[in-house]
């Protein structure tokens, strides 16, 4: 067996209109859950996939502002450019903006770390969980994707889940047309992800065409890296070089901006959009793949989170 | 003999298209557990490029792991565990990818008959249906419930792709009789134009190239015709029809950045047919009201003309009392105020359906209450014999039944329009998504 990767399409040639139908779509959607449901709420991470969502929002509410408040799950492990992008971006749309932090979902004893540098992104979903509850939202609009992920693809795009966040993959509710039903019982929620047919293409010639705004960590910067295999892990207080590492200074962009202890960076000279999308429709790593250090831990891991009630 | 000449059989050639081809095709597969699907996706995606390298180091490393000769493409669409450990597929999966020409969105669902209801949720937003048939086992009871269902579901293309040819030699008297024999369903069904396309998944043979060596075969690739077929955007042409999803009302300083504090109303929807134009004359329904457009945007974006298919927002130039729900519509070709509906629905939950139970209709953007008055007949699919006055349905029947409804809804028939005419029953105490319906 040897099976090489085929470069025959060139996918920076793909026309754009697509995108028209991709965002009429999402505004659909987004407008369906602002109508029927009572308290819902965007998780907003200041990562690419949540500006476009937020945008999207923008849009979907105009020319009311957004009518909803944003959430975000702060692991405490964030980049500070991504913590003061999300703060601006709260504030410019004018919106309520909630932070529940996992460090206080440690103290609370509810999150119980295997020790200090555990990576903090698995628990997410606890402190998520505590949030739902706390404020009562009966709806969590969220950025993903079907392409990022094997078990992502076969996720609704109104998904209902339990008092404990967990997805049942064999009782998904049909879906059909577009007639979402949005209907839960008093304890449950709905994950809803407007920007389910995207691919990250998609994303990032739309960032281009609505000219939406990013933290500078998805443009190429000089940073100091240490190679671990094929993946490059950045030099940070939670992930430090170890004895006999070679720390090396290159140029590389996020593709993905997470828990710093889970996401890597991937070599890279694009400083802007149109560099991105070049490099995006030749790179032939995925973006999990090429950047997640939590996918890697199996084929399944995935699936098995998403069970547990991670986004 | 050339199968290509063969009446059923149309190639790009013969058919004029009414459209240029849109830059999105949505499309399906549809076949029993093991024609081949996944393979096929797999191929398409392997020979289009769309295949990552850590995806395909992932695969062909199981692919080894077990001690296969060659890739098991199946492994690269196969998401859940529990399909892995069965090595089935068990839910619809959506994937994309994209040429030069097209991008594309498939719904890959599976043959298993407790899963139909997946295959009915995939086909409802499809342009085409791949119908995957083994050459070696000819058409069966699953071809012809799919064929049934795909054509339920108002999907405009059909592609017989008999697959596994190489199994068979390439015999040419293979797939011609396995031509025929679904030319001679589907007629029945009063469908007469179906693309047949011979096959290999396994090997490539006619999935993205034409296979030289076939010289009985002379049409597309399956490739080829994906990527120009014309996809179905004729609903430009219908009459207008403007669900309204949310009334947005301007005031005590709610608008967004550049939204002046005067007070106003205006209707945010997604337009299911026709165009709108300002200045345009519309029926507000249910209450018959006319008035004009006086703005029209997609959020901060002015419009002159809004198509079928864009979220717009609509300024009209009277006060009128309009809700969610309500309608804006062409005057001349508005659609109709009904009480009662005759449907065909598919049942899809696991509890039967209750005939004296109420249940709730969605349509476009309204909910109402609805009863069941009739259950007309069970459709056998694979006979499309009826059975009359059926006294309950479980899941996958196909029933025709009579709706009454505790206030109207504005309908066309599916096969005029596929949002205006087409709705799902939601049980109000498990709050599931139970039937799915098409109006006659």
């Amino acid at each position: 067996m040897n099976w090489q990767v085929n470069t025959a399409f060139n996918p920076s040639h793909v026309a754009t209109d697509h995108l028209d139908l991709l965002e009429a779509e999402a505004l659909f959607i987004l407008r369906e859950v602002i109508a029927e449901c009572r308290n819902p709420v965007l998780l907003f991470s200041g990562g690419k996939d949540s500006a476009v969502l937020l945008h999207l929002a923008y849009k979907a509410f105009h020319p009311e502002r957004i009518g909803c408040a944003l959430l975000h799950i702060d692991t405490g492990h964030n980049y500070d450019e991504v913590i003061a992008y999300r703060d601006r971006m709260a504030e410019r749309y004018d919106c309520q903006l909630h932070v529940r932090s996992v460090e206080d979902s440690i103290r609370k004893g509810s999150v119980r770390l295997r020790h200090a540098l555990e990576s903090r992104n698995p628990y997410q979903s606890v402190t998520l969980m505590e949030a739902i509850a706390e404020f009562g939202f009966d709806a969590c609009l969220g950025g993903a994707r079907r392409d990022e992920e094997k078990a992502r693809a076969k996720e609704r795009i109104v998904s209902v889940r339990d008092e404990f966040g967990q997805w049942e993959p064999k009782h998904q509710r049909p879906e059909l047309w577009s007639l979402y039903n949005t209907r839960v019982a008093l304890g449950d929620h709905l994950r809803v992800f407007p920007i389910s047919n995207w691919t990250e293409l998609d994303v990032w010639q739309y960032i281009q065409r609505e000219d939406v705004e990013l933290p500078a960590l998805y443009f190429a910067h000089p940073r100091q890296v240490v190679r671990r295999g094929d993946i490059l892990v950045p030099v940070t207080h939670l992930t430090p070089a170890q004895a006999g590492d070679t720390v090396e200074t290159i140029s590389c962009r996020f593709r993905t901006v997470g828990d710093i202890s889970c996401t890597a960076p991937v070599a890279s000279t694009a400083s802007n959009v149109a560099d991105i999308i070049t490099e995006t429709a030749q790179c032939l790593l995925t973006e999990r793949g090429a950047t997640r250090l939590d996918d890697r831990a199996s084929d399944a891991a995935m699936e098995q989170r998403k069970k547990e009630g991670y986004f | 003999m050339n199968i290509a000449n063969h009446s059923t059989v149309n190639t790009p050639a013969n058919r004029t298209p009414a459209h240029a081809p849109s830059g999105l095709l949505r499309f399906i597969t549809a076949g029993s557990v093991d024609d081949g699907k996944s393979t096929l996706i797999g191929r398409l995606l392997y020979d289009t490029g769309n295949v990552a390298a850590d995806q395909l180091a992932a695969i062909q490393a199981t692919s080894q792991k077990r001690g296969l000769a060659t890739i098991d493409w199946s492994l690269l669409t196969d998401g859940l565990i529990a399909e892995r450990e069965q090595g089935i597929t068990i839910d619809v999966a959506y994937r994309y990818f994209s040429t030069e020409r097209r991008k594309f969105i498939i719904g890959d669902t599976p043959g298993h008959e407790q899963y139909t209801r997946n295959m009915v949720t995939a086909a409802s937003s499809a342009d085409l249906a791949i119908l995957l048939v083994d050459a070696r086992k000819g058409i069966t009871t699953q071809t012809r419930r799919h064929a049934y269902l795909t054509h339920l579901l108002g999907i405009g293309e059909l592609v017989l792709t008999v697959n596994k040819m190489d199994l068979v030699d390439w015999d040419p008297a293979v797939f011609q009789a396995i031509v025929n024999e679904f030319s001679a369903f589907v007629g029945q069904l009063g469908r007469h134009h179906v693309q047949a396309i011979p096959i290999s998944a396994l090997t490539g043979a006619n999935v993205a190239t034409c296979a030289e060596s076939i010289h009985w075969y002379c049409g597309p690739s399956l490739l080829h015709y994906l990527e120009t077929v014309p996809a179905r955007r004729d609903a430009d042409h219908a009459p207008l029809r403007l669900p309204v999803q949310r009334v947005a009302r301007i005031m005590l300083g709610n608008g967004a950045g550049g939204i002046s504090d005067n007070e106003f109303r205006c209707y945010q929807g997604t337009l299911a047919s026709g165009r709108l134009q300002l200045g345009d004359e519309v029926t507000v329904l249910p209450s018959g009201l006319r008035a004009r457009v006086s703005r029209l945007s997609i959020a901060d974006r002015a419009l002159p003309m809004a198509r079928a298919d864009q979220s717009v927002v609509v300024s009209l130039d009277k006060e009128i009392d309009i809700s969610r729900g309500d309608m804006l519509a062409d005057p001349i070709n508005p659609p109709r105020v009904v009480k009662t509906i005759n449907a065909d629905i598919c049942w899809l939950a696991e509890q039967p359906l209750q005939t004296r139970g109420k249940y709730l209709v969605k349509h476009t953007t309204r909910t109402v209450n609805a009863l069941f008055e009739e259950l007309s007949y069970r459709l056998d699919v694979n006979t499309l014999a009826q059975q009359a006055a059926p006294d309950t349905a479980a899941m996958n029947d196909i029933l025709r039944v009579k709706l009454k409804l505790q206030q109207p809804l504005l309908v066309d028939a599916y096969a005029d329009n596929r949002t205006t005419g087409s709705f799902i029953l939601i049980d109000p105490v498990s709050l599931q998504t139970v039937a799915a319906g098409v109006i006659i």
